[in-house]
């Protein structure tokens, strides 16, 4: 028997017209969760089968694709996600955040500012911001439908009251365009404010729970706050040790069992332009 | 004609049928601001089901319910859409369940609880709220040392007296309340009746007081509606219904207390 030929992008074309149909109507309504018939993916799901699907749908054969996962192209979701689309689509891949025209992220937002020329996806896990204090669906749509969201407070309240600040580090709750309250995935509070008024089209598929939304480009986003407890975009203050950028999110890298650690920025592309410009110059 | 000659809620012909299962039947009265309106009978007689019409949880088979809104308008309250329904539940209404976890959120904070209506209304000042709620605590007699427990950790008198601080904190115009002293003991239940007592007095509430222990009727209302068999077989002032009833089924009632 022979090897099963794939359509381009591994999803057949009717599969990609119902995603792209979802896609549509996210963008029209910007942070709006829109329901779509998400795809068994040849991969488990918490590994990105939202994200990949949102990928092929809107991969075309000149585009080319970044993968990255936790800000780093060198991790195993990242490559094999890569290879993936290399093998089902023949597109060019890369790991350089200015030449790609597609990224499909884990976690992050690249470090580099993004283009109009760019899309980003998302891989969401939990698409929903009141899951975790509201635990009916039915519930939930209704409280969105209404913009009935005292209870998205209740929760940053609650992290006041407790730590007295607010301890949400990353899914950090999020206002799009004035309307629906959004959970960005779970890339880290600091990432949040690359969001607002951001240049590229901005794509979450949360394959699981079978939900697309979307944020256009040039669209206001609010990171949600109390007057006296303002939203902060925290970051370690540390600097890398590679790059010494003292301005990027940094990972922490357990480098003994005595205790010895060390900071590198998170977006391994940027820390590696970075160093490059230090030895050119 | 003043705000106060028009009724806050008149209930018209409500009748409500659970299949071939009566529910209620014709329950027609006024409420004015101000006023509490207690509701007794034995258990069954359809006064929970009455409650559920007034305050929208339920929709009548039959009849309707008129609310005059804070801009003076007297709206029908199946007409308002459900984002209008919401907001007076959050706003103007309170409603006080007998089962304090169900008007609570268990695990989050006491502070959290009292602010919650208030960031529902935009509220987005946290030392505010905070201090709102402490206030309230205050009131309602807890210790503001216990505002970050959750109500997971009070006692059940403490609970119904948060949640009673919860639904209050937005100053609404009108509480329904579902057997608020039901499952305490008899002292706690003597503290609760003088605290709600008091709060009513104090911010001018109307209240329609559903319970079937007519002493809590005789201390907090006005009025007494007795219900039996689904119908209001008597209505009158709380004082002459309890000492002169007229029905033999409100005879029987007010007989059946045990002297103290």
């Amino acid at each position: 028997m022979n090897a099963p030929a794939y359509n381009f992008a591994y999803l057949d074309e009717q599969t990609k017209r119902m995603i792209r149909r979802a896609i549509l109507k996210a963008i029209a309504i910007p942070g709006y969760q829109v329901p779509f018939a998400s795809r068994e993916m040849p991969m488990p799901y918490g590994w990105g089968t939202g994200g990949v699907q949102v990928t092929a749908s809107v991969l075309g054969p000149d585009d080319v694709l970044k993968v990255i996962d936790q800000g780093s192209d060198d991790t195993t979701n990242a490559v094999s996600i890569r290879k993936f689309f290399a093998k089902t689509a023949g597109v060019r891949t890369t790991t350089h955040t200015t030449d790609a025209t597609l990224i499909q992220t884990r976690h992050r937002i690249p470090e580099t500012p993004l283009t109009e020329n760019q899309i980003l996806v998302y891989q969401v896990p939990i698409p929903e911001p009141l899951r975790f204090l509201e635990p009916r669906e039915t519930e939930t749509r209704r409280l969105h439908a209404l913009a009935d969201y005292g209870l998205m407070h209740v929760k940053l309240y609650e992290d006041i009251a407790r730590h007295g600040h607010i301890a949400t580090t990353y899914a950090y709750p999020v206002k799009v365009d004035g309307r629906y309250v959004m959970d960005p995935s779970p890339t880290p509070k600091f990432d949040n404010p690359k969001m607002d008024d951001c240049a590229a089209l901005q794509l979450f598929g949360a394959g699981r729970e079978k939900r697309i939304y979307a944020i256009p480009p040039h669209t206001r986003v609010v990171s949600l706050d109390f007057e006296d407890h303002p939203f902060e975009a925290s970051r370690t203050p540390e600097s890398c040790a590679l790059c010494r950028a003292d301005d990027t999110f940094l990972d922490e890298v357990i480098t003994d069992d005595k205790g010895g650690r060390l900071f590198v920025c998170s977006d391994s592309d940027h820390c590696e332009k970075r160093r490059g410009a230090e030895t050119a110059a | 004609m003043t705000d106060t000659d028009v009724p806050l809620l008149v209930a018209d012909g409500l009748t409500k049928y659970y299949g071939r299962q009566l529910g209620c039947r014709d329950v027609s009265f006024s409420l004015y601001e101000g006023e509490v309106l207690a509701v007794v009978g034995e258990s069954g007689s359809g006064k929970t089901t009455l409650l559920q019409l007034l305050s929208t949880q339920l929709a009548p088979s039959a009849g309707r319910v008129r609310y005059r809104l804070r801009d003076g308008a007297t709206r029908d309250l199946a007409e308002l859409g459900e984002a209008e329904r919401r907001f007076l539940f959050r706003t103007d209404w309170g409603y006080v369940h007998q089962d304090a976890a169900l008007g609570l959120r268990m695990n989050v904070s006491a502070g959290a609880n009292v602010g919650e209506r208030l960031m529902a209304v935009g509220w987005r000042h946290y030392g505010r709220i905070r201090g709102t709620a402490t206030q309230w605590l205050d009131r309602v007699e807890i210790d503001r040392d216990r505002i970050d427990d959750p109500p997971l950790v009070y006692s059940g008198g403490m609970r119904q007296r948060l949640q009673i601080a919860r639904n209050l904190v937005t100053q609404p115009r009108l509480v329904f309340m579902d057997e608020p002293t039901g499952g305490l003991d008899a002292s706690v239940q003597a503290r609760l009746l003088d605290l709600l007592r008091g709060l009513v007095t104090e911010l001018g509430l109307a209240a329609v007081v559903v319970t079937h222990d007519l002493a809590v009727a005789r201390l907090l209302s006005h009025r007494i509606m007795v219900m039996k068999g689904g119908e209001v077989i008597e209505t009158g002032l709380t004082d002459q219904v309890l000492d002169d009833p007229r029905e033999p089924y409100s005879q029987l009632l007010v007989s059946s207390i045990l002297p103290p």
